[in-house]
């Protein structure tokens, strides 16, 4: 394999993987928030107990989430070092702005809410897990600025002396069209992970504690989380679907050829259908391409919000394309990545957003629910929001090659604001540096993976702690001196 | 004042922040197996920087944001170039951020000797990495007309840059007990005082060599101010471990690092990547940003900033108790079985 191949791999890896982590940060931030927001509140002890076992997982999730975002920080100049030399004038500005808007907060707030339990008043302390969840978003919305920028540049126009993107107008880059529909996208489906994270641990010891004769600690505790869970995952549900169409709309005048990628559509059609099931051979070419299983109009109207409007087929956006930056190059994505992440993608998301619909159903009136499946369900359900968002990401990305930096269709003076991503790649760091490196941390992953997985089992199969003293300052007085109950 | 040399001045002053509070997290992993014997020393050593070290730990971040902001090309060159030394630091905060948040998590000596490695080993690794980076800064690097880093790894490893690594080691480690003496009380206090003692001798005389060998080989006459108040900085620092002095003796370690910091970045001026040949150096002029990207971030910056002092301050402020093993419970975490 060349070096390109190999820093794409390397950068897929470490970048899909720091994004297993990260959804569930993001939202479980907010709802353990939520939770500490309730007990104060309220004083329902309930909701401390609630607060404090979800607030564990969180933390063995978020170490992981900054391991892995430390590489990302650095791994455009090292990879990708002529992409950072193109576009370090636009795209670094909101890196840098992520880590002193956001990162300084979430991290510095963290660690005040890990060891302010005992040593702050309660509502100081509880501002603090909000500052974290904030943070958290906030930082969301800057990296995917960044992002958004390389799949539709905008404020920058090109410097021909240099060879560089320069940016002039930062409001442009920070209200990108494309931005500002990814950023709830992405967002609404964190909710949906962490929803779905909630309802199905709180579900599975709904089930379990009912059968181990604790129907009180059923009742009491875990039903109220998991109403939050799935109350959560609806809304986000709906959330993800209407702003995965807006997406989509933007995705058909911004980037056509993902879109007709998506559906693998050889030939421009009027109204074009949505497959649920196409065969083809892997060799990315056009002719044995069979759409099984079709919905009408249904991708037209994702595409344009019209059911027979004419999608343009990758043949002739191929075409297009050779007219407007050179022959010579495959301006087609990977056909089967992009058809099956998209529909993955989906399929795994709207999955669980229904599975909540009906778990409400069941639980309606206060019921509680004891079937053994139910609690078996519920663990199912947690990973298929992870491996949505995986896929949305895989889509996103693959389906933007062979583009690192992809070409404003509307170029209005930023003509020349592209990059081919071989082009991208670092030219010093040889082969050999990248498979270390890559052998290195796709080896270390594995192993925290391994060790992240077991103690979220470990501490979700523990449960909620039988009482929980409220050691608040507020309750107790100064509390400089007692032993602290939430550190190291 | 061009808004590049503003810029420079800032990454010189995010590089501070890191090293100056990083500096001492560094030192306490490093001292991990020397300070703390049983655990529960060890985990009064933890406590004393565990709600720190991340806030700490993002200003490297914010520098490295900031590099590709301002400086492209030289966050392009740097870390293509350097690597091999940037994977191995990366690698080692890695491990070092895991195993203190998932530490505690579990309770079994195993596990937490596993952890305590992590820490030790994730501590040592970029103490010791990051000065040999920035001596080979200081030094000038294998740059061709492009800028390109046409070295190798084993290049970055010269005498002089292998001194620059025990000189960041050897000031970590005495900032960290430094550090230690001033935020714990009882016997952790008593050994760290007593270490940081006889530490400070050793720093003085290998940082003294560096600067000096830095200030003679690769610097220009200002510098000399560094170079000087690093010097005085250290004698004060021996001064105060003799004298039990904690807070004197943590200023001075900590304004030794600043001094340190100048001394580097003056060198470099005009310079953000000096070449062997000097016709290929990297400038600051060349490396930056557009005059535009540059306003925009200066504003950021400054805004920004001084509210992270404030707040990051203010964590200072609500644990600046001593800790002592008696505020350590004696268990923490779940049992490693029954899963
Ligand atoms: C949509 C959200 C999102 C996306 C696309 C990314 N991240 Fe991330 N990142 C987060 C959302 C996030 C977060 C939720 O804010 C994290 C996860 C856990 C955490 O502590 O913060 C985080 C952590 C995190 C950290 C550690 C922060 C700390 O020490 O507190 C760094 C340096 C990065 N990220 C950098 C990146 C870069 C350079 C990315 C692009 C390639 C990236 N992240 C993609
Ligand atoms: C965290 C969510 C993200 C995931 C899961 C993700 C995933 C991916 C994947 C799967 C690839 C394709 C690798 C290949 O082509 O073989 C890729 C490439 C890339 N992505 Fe993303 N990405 C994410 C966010 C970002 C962000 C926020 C940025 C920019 C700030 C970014 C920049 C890049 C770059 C520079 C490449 C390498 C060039 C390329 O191969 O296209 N990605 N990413
Ligand atoms: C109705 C269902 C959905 C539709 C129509 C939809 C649409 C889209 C589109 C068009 C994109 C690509 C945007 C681009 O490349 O410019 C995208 C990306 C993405 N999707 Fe979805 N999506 C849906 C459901 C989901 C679900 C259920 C999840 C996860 C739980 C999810 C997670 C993501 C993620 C993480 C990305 C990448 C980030 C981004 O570009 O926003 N999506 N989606």
């Amino acid at each position: 394999m060349e070096a390109l191949d190999l820093a794409r791999w390397q950068f897929g890896i470490t970048t899909v993987y720091h994004f297993i982590f990260v959804p569930l940060t993001i939202g479980l931030a907010p709802l353990v928030a939520l939770m500490q927001t309730f007990w104060v509140r309220t004083g329902n002890e309930r909701w401390l107990r609630l607060t404090k076992f979800f607030g564990k997982l969180l933390l063995i999730n978020f170490a992981i989430g900054v391991a892995t975002g430390i590489v990302q920080e650095f791994q455009f100049g090292m990879n990708w070092s002529e992409y950072s030399r193109f576009v370090g004038d636009v795209f670094g500005a909101p890196l840098a702005m992520e880590a002193l808007a956001a990162f300084f907060v979430e991290s510095t707030f963290l660690g005040l809410w890990i060891f302010g339990w005992d040593r702050l008043p309660k509502k100081i302390h509880l501002a603090c897990i909000w500052a974290v969840a904030f943070a958290t978003n906030l930082s969301a919305y800057f990296i995917l600025a960044a992002n958004s920028w390389m799949q539709h540049p905008v404020g920058a126009i090109y410097n021909e002396e240099t060879g560089r993107a320069e940016m002039v107008d930062i409001g442009a880059v920070l209200s990108n069209p494309t931005l500002l529909a990814a950023f709830p996208h992405t967002i609404t489906a964190a909710f949906l992970t962490a929803g779905t994270f909630v309802a199905g641990i709180a579900g599975w010891w709904m089930v379990r504690s009912i059968r181990q004769g604790r129907e009180e600690l059923a009742r009491d505790v875990y039903r109220p989380a998991v109403v939050l869970g799935v109350v959560t995952m609806l809304v986000s549900g709906v959330g993800i679907g209407a702003t995965g169409d807006w997406q989509a709309k933007l995705m058909y005048d911004q980037q056509p050829m993902k879109m007709s990628s998506a559906e693998a559509l050889c030939e421009g059609e009027n109204g074009a259908s949505f497959s649920l099931l196409t065969i083809g051979d892997l060799s990315n070419s056009c002719d044995g391409v069979t759409h099984i299983l079709t919905i009408p109009g249904v991708t037209s109207y994702l595409a344009s919000g019209d059911f027979n409007s004419y999608l343009p087929g990758v043949e002739e956006l191929q075409q297009r394309s050779e007219e407007l930056y050179g022959e010579g190059v495959d301006y087609r994505p990977n056909l089967a990545v992009t058809y099956w992440s998209f529909r993955l993608m989906i399929g795994l998301g709207a999955g669980s957003a229904a599975l909540a619909l009906a778990v409400l159903w069941l639980m309606r009136k206060g019921r509680v629910v004891s079937h053994a499946w139910f609690g078996k369900l519920a663990l199912v359900a947690i990973p298929t929001p992870f491996l949505a968002s995986a896929f949305g990401w895989i889509f996103t990305e693959m389906g933007r090659q062979p583009w690192v930096v992809v070409p404003n269709p509307n170029p209005s003076g930023i003509d020349g604001v592209w990059m081919l991503t071989a082009k991208g790649v670092s030219t010093v760091v040889s082969p050999g540096m990248v498979i270390a490196s890559m052998v290195a941390f796709t080896l270390l992953y594995a192993l925290l993976a391994v060790i992240w997985f077991r103690l979220m089992v470990r501490f979700a199969a523990h449960g909620v702690a039988d009482t929980e003293p409220d050691v608040s300052p507020d309750n107790q007085g100064t509390g400089g001196d007692r032993p602290l109950s939430f550190a190291y | 004042m061009e808004l590049s040399t503003v810029w420079f001045l800032l990454i010189a002053v995010l590089w501070t922040g890191y090293l100056v509070l990083e500096g001492f997290d560094f030192g306490v992993g490093m001292l991990l197996p020397v300070l703390g014997r049983k655990d529960t020393d060890r985990r009064v050593l933890i406590n004393t920087i565990g709600p720190v070290w991340d806030g700490n730990e993002v200003w490297l971040l914010t520098a490295g944001g900031a590099t590709f902001a301002a400086f492209p090309e030289w966050y392009a060159t740097m870390f293509s170039g350097f690597y091999l030394a940037l994977l191995l630091i990366l690698l080692a905060l890695i491990v070092r951020v895991v195993a203190f948040e998932w530490r505690g998590k579990i309770n079994d000596d195993r596990w937490r000797r596993w952890a305590d490695r992590a820490l030790v080993v994730g501590s040592w690794v970029p103490g010791v990495l990051w000065g040999v980076a920035f001596a080979n800064l200081v030094r000038g690097v294998h740059l061709d007309a492009d800028h390109q880093y046409v070295g190798t790894f084993f290049d970055l490893l010269n005498p002089f840059a292998l001194l620059g690594g025990a000189t960041t080691a050897l000031i970590f480690l005495t900032h960290g007990a430094v550090f230690l003496a001033l935020k714990t009380d009882g016997e952790i206090r008593a050994r760290a005082g007593a270490l940081a003692a006889r530490l400070s001798v050793a720093t003085l005389v290998v940082a003294g060599a560096f600067a000096v060998w830095a200030q003679l080989a690769y610097s220009v006459t200002w510098t000399w101010a560094a170079t000087a108040a690093a010097a005085i900085a250290l004698l004060v620092l021996v001064g105060a471990t003799r004298m039990r002095r904690e807070g004197l003796a943590f200023l001075a370690s900590a304004v030794a690092i600043v001094a340190a910091v100048v001394l580097i970045f003056g060198s470099m001026w005009p310079d953000v990547m000096p070449a062997l040949d000097p016709a290929n150096s990297l400038s600051v002029a060349e490396a930056s940003s557009t005059d535009y990207t540059l306003t925009v971030m200066t504003w950021v910056a400054v805004v920004l900033t001084p509210v992270v002092l404030l707040y990051q301050g203010w964590t200072y402020w609500v644990f600046r108790k001593r800790l002592t093993v008696e505020q350590i419970p004696e268990h923490t975490g779940l049992p490693l079985e029954r899963v």
